[in-house]
């Protein structure tokens, strides 16, 4: 896989082109159409209604039914559908509107997209993007808020994107859709009306590379999806305390990239993982037990972990808004971490 | 015979019936054959297992032969099936070879799957069997998108969804077969009854006439007796031909028996001796065999010849199965993603 990335997630043109988060989604969803005609999409209001967030807004006139194809409240049937036909050879983005209802289809993603290859002798390709909508802050309460990209990343079978940015989001949408396994693509809601610089000209970002998107010295964040954007924001109030932090974005959780976490923890000896799903059993305990197993003699703290509260995501503004990382709770995380707390 | 209405349980019999037509001898032939080889597969698979051979879960077809066999003989290569726990005739009566079955149920490294999917995980893309399945109904909304991709792509298969009547309850089936109507997919829906979950009746698991669910989602739906060869082949004649004009999916509801028990281990005493008895005495090959010695469409002796044959096939099976080797240890984590 060729990827365009380099230089990359910061805008560098004089004047760069800034798009929203699902414009970028669109624009590699439309691409990928327009270059592969074995791609199609399908999922629950994604034709006339553009998709809940509007990502496919367009298509159904653009590409029509037989590529546009709406389905009923049927998530079981969303989530195996794309089994048989990736199997007999198309590439299907199937979207699951909100991460919260993929408990319906929770067999059909573990025990058969996950499984098919392997279980069958390693020889099927599963060319498959399921995409939903995760994440809190917009105050759509317990069942529409979750984070659960855990749960995906402890089966065997499945990939994991968590994208934090435009730019990163059309990257590596683009490379889901050509990628040969089963990719779960988690697309923050709150993120959707955010803006980001997305060149005009083609990329990709490759699937299974974490990024630095800010360098320092004094402490490491090891983040994905909204919370990246928090964590750069606390660092630019720590810059201001003399507080230099390097913000290392995963964007992939599996397969995942923890060489540049290793890097940056050797250099800082200090390290906290943020994400928004719920603290206990989160990713976040994976990514601290590798760096502990890799880089134990550089580690001057414990590895700091910041997540959710053991508890649904509340529907009271304070309460939502209290439950998980925030600017000012990532920046007083790290203030703890450099005084030992 | 293009059934367009529900039969009921049990119109469907015709035993008391003067001789009908039968199908071309080379296509009596391969059914015969291939009923046999599901029979004799099976049988010396569980020889295997008693004797300690061979492990895991086995989930026998036989008694069942019928439904799979009808249901492929009108059924191109190229042309899909997702299959069951209870897969092995389906994979059988779609071209699966035995002696790379057997491989796989000894879970060696020549199997189907190099051994990693045993007895419930066999598929070969090649011969268009997309794959067993330990999960019950798993496959239906599987079927539904194979079948949704060859619309797509406009493609002539049609995919044929084998489950048994304990998928008839889940969600899976549902949500697949109303999608699969709504779409004018090219599949067909062929449920196996063979009465029992594991040990739940199903009169106990499905309420109403079966069939019902067929009209309820606005497509053909019939009840066969899944025993007889000729109906089953008759009925599903139809179903994949309209399928295959881009005319819909249909459901087909096979009345058949089990013989063995749910799994290798199951003695079956949930079963009453006497019922046992007038199903074995519905043997699909018993019948096969009397209907068309009696109708002089094969002879005796030719069906002898194929007992013969396919005798030493499983022979075969059996010993490319025992010496070929395990998987290696290293492979543990090969196979589960594509470069």
């Amino acid at each position: 896989m060729t990827s365009t990335q380099s230089a990359a997630s910061t805008p560098t043109a004089a004047q760069p082109r800034m798009i929203f988060f699902n414009q970028a989604l669109r624009e590699a969803l439309d691409e990928e159409m327009e270059r592969d005609p074995t791609v199609f999409i399908y999922g629950e209001e994604i034709g006339t209604w553009g998709g809940a967030y509007k990502v496919t807004e367009g298509f159904l006139d653009k590409y029509g039914p037989g590529r546009i194809v709406d389905t009923p409240i049927s998530e079981a049937l969303i989530g195996g559908a794309a089994v048989g036909a990736a199997i007999t050879g198309s590439r299907p983005v199937a979207e699951f509107m909100y991460q919260d209802f993929m408990g319906i289809a929770m067999d059909q993603i573990v025990n058969q997209a996950a499984k098919n290859r392997y279980m069958f002798g390693g020889k099927n390709a599963l060319p498959i993007v399921y995409r939903a909508a995760f994440g809190a802050g917009i105050g759509n309460a317990a069942q529409h808020t979750q984070s659960l990209e855990a749960w995906f990343t402890h089966v065997p079978g499945l990939k994991v994107v968590t994208p934090s940015n435009a730019y990163d989001a059309k990257g590596l949408l683009k490379s889901a859709i050509r990628d040969d396994n089963v990719v779960l693509f988690f697309e923050h809601k709150a993120l959707y009306r955010e803006r980001g610089h997305v060149p005009e000209e083609e990329y990709l970002v490759p699937l299974g590379v974490s990024d630095v998107k800010r360098a320092g010295v004094d402490v490491t964040i090891v983040s994905y999806a909204r919370q990246v954007q928090f964590s750069l924001k606390a660092a630019e109030v720590l810059a201001e305390e003399g507080i230099d932090v390097e913000v290392i974005d995963l964007r992939t959780l599996y397969p995942l990239d923890i060489d540049p976490v290793i890097e940056s923890v050797q250099k800082t000896n200090r390290v906290m993982v943020v994400h928004e799903a719920v603290r206990f059993g989160g990713f976040g305990g994976e990514v601290a037990s590798q760096i502990q197993e890799l880089a134990f003699d550089y580690l001057d703290a414990p590895v700091k972990r910041l997540g959710a509260a053991h508890a649904p995501v509340p529907f009271s503004e304070p309460l939502e808004f209290a439950s998980f990382p925030s600017v000012e709770t990532i920046s007083q995380g790290v203030r703890d971490l450099l005084q030992g707390i | 015979m293009a059934t367009t209405k529900a039969k009921t349980k049990g119109s469907s019999s015709r035993s008391k019936k003067k001789a009908r037509k039968l199908p071309p001898k080379d296509m009596l032939e391969w059914m015969y054959r291939t009923m046999k080889r599901i029979r004799l597969f099976e049988e010396a698979a569980d020889r295997a297992f008693k004797s300690a051979r061979m492990r895991g879960a086995l989930h026998f077809y036989s008694g069942e032969e019928a439904t799979a066999t009808g249901v492929c003989a009108a059924l191109e290569q190229t042309d899909y099936i997702t299959s069951t726990h209870r897969g092995h005739g389906h994979c059988i009566a779609k071209g699966g070879r035995l002696d790379r079955m057997m491989a796989e149920l000894y879970g060696r490294s020549t199997g189907y799957c190099g051994g990693k999917g045993g007895s419930m995980h066999i598929a070969d893309l090649d011969l268009g069997i997309l794959g067993a399945n330990g999960i019950v109904g798993a496959g239906i909304p599987i079927a539904t998108g194979a079948a949704l991709g060859s619309k797509i792509r406009g493609e002539d298969k049609v995919t044929v969804c084998f489950f048994g009547d304990g998928a008839l309850p889940t969600g899976a089936f549902h949500e697949g077969i109303n999608f699969a109507s709504v779409q004018d997919l090219p599949v067909v829906f062929v449920c196996e009854n063979n009465q029992y979950g594991m040990a739940s009746h199903v009169s106990d698991t499905s309420a109403g006439n079966l069939a019902d669910r067929a009209g309820s989602y606005g497509m053909p739906g019939a009840i066969v007796d899944g025993n007889d060869i000729f109906e089953v082949y008759e009925t599903f004649t139809a179903f994949v031909k309209r399928a295959r004009k881009g005319d819909g999916p249909s459901l087909m509801i096979a009345d058949t028996y089990r013989h063995h028990g749910h799994t290798v281990n199951d003695m079956a005493a949930y079963r009453q001796a006497e019922v046992v008895a007038k199903w074995l005495e519905r043997d699909p090959l018993l019948r096969f065999r009397r209907e068309v010695i009696a109708a002089k469409a094969l002879t005796k002796k030719l069906l002898d010849s194929i007992d013969t044959e396919v005798e030493q096939e499983v022979t075969e099976a059996i010993e490319f199965a025992e010496a070929s080797p395990f998987p290696s240890i290293d492979t543990i984590e090969e196979g589960v993603y594509a470069d």
